[in-house]
């Protein structure tokens, strides 16, 4: 019961800290696969305390969409310099600025750790959570 | 108003009459393109060749070059005039079968790719439009692909002429190794260069093969008599006409440059004549008329194979005129043979007689180009036959040679002319036949307008020989040097051909007395045959030796996969280490080892042990967990925090991974393996711990170029936008890697999925 109530609680803030870490990548420890092992992390919890229908209910998409989407990303961040007649992955990098005075650099270097981030989080819970599931039918 | 039955499906169902005219466009691109080449024919054959060239890969120095000369111009007429008529005959053929989209689509490929082929001017491009047309046989031999002969008989067409192309290729690269270029204009205008080479014999040896896999030379030529499973337009014009005649345009494009050796001579010679002797019997003993027609076109093809070897100039104009001969007649009985079958349901020799009552237009059209095959005059077909002997005459080698050229040549055009007698003559106009499966309606037009008009074409040809002066010359010119020049020209007074010919006439007109006995007698079976080297090399020595190598390759033990991949390791990177002397010069590190790093590595090591000797999986999980803990404070206390982040993250998942997967087994480990595994597993384990420890510290003391370390250090904000070096590098910089280690992780995790994803489909779950 404990565990339960605890991990519905540090759902949204692992999610949020996954995130975190993603984005903060660029400047400080983090980026987009140790983003997306907390991501992961955060919904084997949910297994942990639940089961692995309330973790796959969670997570919503199947975890052979997210990392099918995310190895697609990635490669659409490297493709899309060859439009500009560029070489394969040439980085480009817009500045938003973020009410408060802080800016945010995003670019398709972002684009590309985003799709590692769905590829490791997609990997990790799709071998977690059809273990487990083999595991349950026994 | 259409003519009667030519719309006779249409009649009753309207959409297919609409379906019909709205394949109209597809005639499109082969009239097109038989205008271009007729409208560009005078300048190219004035000497100046049309030329056309796309950069493809340039750092490769390789680009797509078309050019067009005279000999590529007679192949490139008979492709685009006979693709024309074959597609104008495929429409009421066609007519009501599925897949019509991928008909014509492979059409239009073969016929381009073909295109590419008598054009290229490079042999890069020359090997890619070759395979082209390989592949575009195969989806039309394959065209009823929902029956296993059509399955077996594109397939072994595939196979047979795609290892010639492959051959073919590995020739290409030995010419580009000689000549340092592909371009064949270049290595043409040197022959002198591959003559002294000693790649000569390869080269000669490899192009040989590959032109006589798609030329269906023996042994090769078994793939052809199969390949009649495709549609009859396609049989015409691909297997026959077309597709089959590009390896003899190779010998003729490269015949300045390998021929004129006794290797080229005795090999074609050989090939061609047993070719020839083998196609000419064989088809005396088919029933099927597309079998018949299969095997006189394996004959004629050997027999211009032949006169290639001979490799003189009368030898190669023969050829020429040969192979415009057997396009337009065989072309045209080919497409015969298809409206007989399209209306009366069978091919059956010895069903069909009397035809000429039910098509009589058909009748005249089939007995036309009949005249030409069995060599009549004052047809073109004549004309070739009495090219070929008079090849065969001016040889120049021993009496006994010539006469031996000469009664083999007999034989086969004999062969041909009792078949022509069969074709043109027995089943039209000889005793009524049947029973057969359909009642002929009398034929559409569009089914007896194009082999019509490749038969008139044979006798106009013949009547009105120096129309193709130009053509031939054009095309000797470009095979041999210095040649003289064409003049066509039916008689030639009382000769040694005109003799010969009358022979063949004869001994022709007597094999046709005896064909009834010869097509009805029983197969024998001959104890060697490449048809059944085939079948036992793709059946059994295949599957065999693909079995035996997996037995050897995988045994199915973890333990031995291991173990042969970390002494691999060990010896591909130990052996240098140790040859090289290297591992003398450890460098153990500039500031020295303090205590607490001591600590943390006596720990590992002891993590580690407990992990082998633990008795039960979940101690040995948590050994490893500890393991891996510690290798995380190494990495804080040494300033990696990236490293050492992710690290932990892994270390946790990889934990709950085991648990997950352990769940599974039973708590404990098995028995202790035997003493003699443990010592080897010892031995190797404590090898590749000795090679990494070495490694480690030695590439600690060598500096081969100056680091990349400044430079990323220095390029990361500027250049990746970012202060983080580590994830510039590895998003960014080198994001490449990453691009590929993610590819690896998701087809590990998509083969995961399959498995456990497959077993739970099957329902039932191994123990």
């Amino acid at each position: 019961m404990i565990l339960r109530t605890v991990a519905r609680l540090m759902l949204p803030i692992l999610l949020l800290f996954s995130i975190f870490l993603l984005l903060r990548g660029q400047d400080l420890p983090g980026g987009g696969f140790s983003g997306g092992l907390v991501a992961a992390a955060a919904i084997i919890l949910q297994m942990v305390a639940n089961d692995v229908a309330t973790a796959r209910r969670i997570l919503r998409v199947p975890p052979v969409t997210l990392l099918s989407a995310g190895l697609g990303l990635a490669l659409c961040s490297g493709l899309l310099p060859l439009l500009w007649g560029e070489p394969f992955m040439t980085s480009h990098f817009v500045c938003l600025a973020l009410p408060g005075g802080a800016a945010l650099e995003l670019g398709l270097p972002t684009l590309f750790e985003l799709g590692v981030y769905l590829v490791v989080l997609g990997v990790a819970s799709l071998a977690i959570l059809s273990l487990a599931e083999e595991g349950e039918a026994r | 108003m259409e003519p009667p039955g030519a719309l006779r499906i249409a009649q009753s169902e309207p959409t297919r009459s609409l379906w019909r005219w709205m394949l109209l466009p597809v005639l499109a691109p082969p009239l097109a393109l038989t205008g271009l080449l007729l409208s560009r024919a005078p300048a190219v054959l004035a000497g100046r060749p049309l030329g056309l060239s796309i950069a493809w890969v340039p750092s490769l120095g390789l680009s797509l070059d078309l050019s067009l000369d005279g000999l590529g111009l007679l192949f490139a007429l008979l492709v685009a005039g006979i693709g024309t008529l074959v597609f104008l005959y495929s429409m009421p053929y066609m007519a009501g079968e599925r897949g019509l989209g991928r008909y014509y689509g492979a059409l239009i490929l073969f016929m381009l790719a073909m295109l590419g082929v008598v054009t290229a001017a490079n042999l890069i491009t020359l090997f890619v439009f070759w395979e082209l047309t390989g592949i575009s046989s195969y989806l039309l031999i394959g065209f009823r692909h929902e029956e296993k002969e059509s399955q077996e008989s594109a397939l072994m067409a595939l196979l047979i002429t795609g290892s010639g192309g492959l051959a073919l290729l590995a020739g290409f690269i030995l010419l580009q190794q000689v000549y340092g270029t592909f371009d064949m204009a270049t290595i043409l205008a040197q022959p002198g260069l591959l003559r002294s080479h000693p790649y000569y014999g390869w080269v000669l040896g490899l192009v040989l093969f590959g032109a006589f896999t798609k030329s269906a030379q023996f042994p090769f030529h078994i793939w052809l008599p199969r390949a009649m499973v495709a549609p009859t337009p396609i049989s015409a014009y691909l297997h026959s006409a077309t597709m089959v005649k590009a390896g003899l345009y190779l010998l003729l494009r490269l015949s300045p440059l390998l021929a004129n050796t006794a290797a080229w001579q005795v090999t074609l010679l050989v090939v061609g004549a047993l070719t020839m002797l083998l196609g000419s019997w064989r088809a005396l003993r088919q029933r099927d008329l597309k079998g018949i027609l299969a095997y006189t076109t394996i004959s004629i093809l050997g027999m211009i194979v032949a006169l290639l070897g001979l490799a003189t100039e009368h030898a190669v104009e023969a050829a020429l005129v040969l192979i415009v001969a057997h396009a337009l007649y065989k072309g045209a009985l080919f497409l015969v043979v298809g409206a007989i079958d399209h209306e009366t349901g069978t091919r059956d020799v010895a069903l069909l007689g009397g035809l000429r009552r039910d098509m009589p237009v058909l009748a005249v059209a089939a007995l036309l180009a009949a005249c030409s095959m069995a060599g009549l005059p004052p047809t073109f077909g004549f004309l070739a036959k009495e090219a070929a002997y008079g090849a065969a005459e001016g040889w120049r080698a021993a009496a006994l040679q010539v006469g031996v050229a000469g009664v083999l040549l007999v034989a086969a055009n004999a062969s041909n002319v009792a078949l022509a007698v069969v074709l043109g003559y027995r089943i039209f106009f000889g005793a009524a036949g049947g029973p057969w499966p359909r009642k002929p309606h009398g034929v559409s037009w569009l089914l007896i307008v194009p082999p019509g008009v490749l038969g008139a074409a044979s006798w106009l040809l013949g009547l009105v020989p120096g129309a193709l002066d130009g053509l031939v010359g054009g095309a000797l010119a470009a095979a041999v040097p210095r040649s003289q020049g064409v003049h066509l020209q039916m008689w030639h007074g009382f000769n040694w051909p005109l003799a010969l010919s009358a022979v063949t006439i004869a001994v022709g007109y007597a094999l046709y007395r005896i064909w009834p006995r010869l097509f009805r007698a029983p197969a024998r079976r001959f104890p060697l045959s490449a048809f059944r080297a085939y079948d036992w090399l793709l059946h059994t020595a295949l599957p065999r030796s693909a079995a035996s190598l997996a037995r050897l390759a995988q045994d199915g033990s973890l333990r031995v996969y291991l173990l042969a991949m970390l002494v691999v390791v060990v010896l591909i990177a130990g052996g240098p280490l140790v040859a090289g002397g290297l591992w003398s010069n450890p460098v153990l590190s500039q500031e020295g080892l303090s205590w607490p790093e001591l600590a943390i590595a006596g720990l590992l090591v002891t993590a580690a042990l407990a992990v082998v000797v633990a008795r039960t999986r979940l101690g040995a999980i948590i050994a490893l967990g500890a393991a891996g803990a510690l290798v995380t404070l190494l990495y804080v206390r040494f300033s990696a925090p990236d490293l050492a982040l992710t690290q932990l993250l892994v270390e946790s998942l990889g934990v709950i991974l085991l648990l997950l997967v352990f769940h599974f087994l039973s708590p404990q480990f098995g028995p202790w393996p035997p003493k003699r595994h443990v010592a080897v597993d010892i031995a190797v384990a404590a090898a590749v711990g000795l090679l990494m420890g070495t490694l480690v510290l030695v590439a600690n003391g060598v500096q081969l170029a100056p680091s990349v370390a400044e430079y990323y250090l220095a390029q990361s904000l500027p250049s990746a936008h970012g202060r983080n070096v580590v994830n510039a590098i590895v998003a960014d910089f080198r994001g490449f890697d990453t691009m590929g280690e993610i590819t690896v992780l998701a087809t590990a995790a998509f083969g995961l999925y399959a498995l456990l994803e497959l077993r739970s489909k099957k329902g039932g779950r191994r123990q």
